[in-house]
């Protein structure tokens, strides 16, 4: 069983009002030690998560959204985000945090993480995967 | 087949825990193995032998206890997620200067590596949440 499984973790809940992103993210931060084929989805509310200019202070709930920048050096290189979500929810990839990576096989060439992509990739994508996981 | 199984609600409250159950126990029976059972977020909650519901209810912590002890089944509660709602076990209680332990029969807490590690050895893990 040393095969490498590709694990997919599917995010679909607002940053806020339940503790299950925060969860959901530590769960892919330990998972990354494992060294599977890992990415993250974003669909549904769960698009918000990654919004730029998060401030939680007035709630009084933890802003964990700056660990999402960190994913990149856990090698989680693979944010998948559906157009459609961000589109009936009034975003763009332009309100979303820029998060990157760096390609140690390119130089440490520095590339986004993010990826925009369709209703209809995405269950192109979630047929492939091993291990999915939903939060 | 080896199944590996996730519990991410609380007793009572959701039927997550219910179905969860129902399918290991079916599983079983149909002569599949169960790796492992995780529990996360209010799931840890399965965990705790302080339960005590009304006489004429199904007593879901207990059964779990139960079922662990019949089939071997290593129940797992996660320890970030325990510590967040109180489920200590009594390692966890003399670390964290608690006065009690309240970790049921047959459950053990530890880390997000044994999800990650049953998602991986498992041929199929099954997620019972919200």
């Amino acid at each position: 069983m040393s095969e490498t499984k590709k694990f997919m973790y599917i995010n679909r809940r607002p940053p806020c009002g339940t503790v299950y992103p925060l969860e959901g993210l530590e769960v892919v931060l330990i998972g990354a030690a494992f060294e599977q084929e890992v990415c993250m989805v974003f669909i549904s509310d769960g698009v918000f998560q990654l919004k730029q200019g998060q401030d939680t202070i007035d709630s009084g709930m933890k802003n964990f959204s700056p660990t999402y920048r960190a994913l990149g050096d856990y090698e989680v290189t693979r944010l998948y985000v559906e157009r459609e979500s961000l589109e009936e929810r009034g975003l763009t990839e332009a309100d979303l945090m820029p998060l990157t990576w760096e390609d140690e096989d390119d130089d440490w060439a520095e590339k986004p993480s993010i990826q925009i992509v369709s209703r209809t990739q995405l269950s192109d994508l979630l047929e492939e995967q091993d291990v999915v996981f939903n939060f | 087949m080896k199944l590996a199984v996730m519990v991410n609600e609380g007793p009572y409250t959701h039927q997550a825990s219910d179905t969860a159950y129902n399918f290991i126990v079916a599983a079983l029976d149909a002569g599949h193995e169960i790796f492992r059972v995780f529990f996360y977020h209010d799931g840890v909650n399965n965990g705790t032998r302080l339960t005590t519901p009304p006489q004429d209810d199904r007593h879901i912590v207990n059964r779990w206890s139960e079922l662990s002890n019949t089939h071997d089944l290593d129940l797992v509660v996660c320890v970030a997620a325990a510590q967040r709602r109180g489920i200590v076990d009594p390692d966890e209680a003399k670390r964290n200067g608690k006065d009690s332990d309240n970790i049921a029969p047959g459950f053990r807490i530890s880390g997000l590596g044994q999800l990650i590690e049953a998602g991986i050895q498992a041929d199929r893990l099954l997620v019972f949440g919200d």
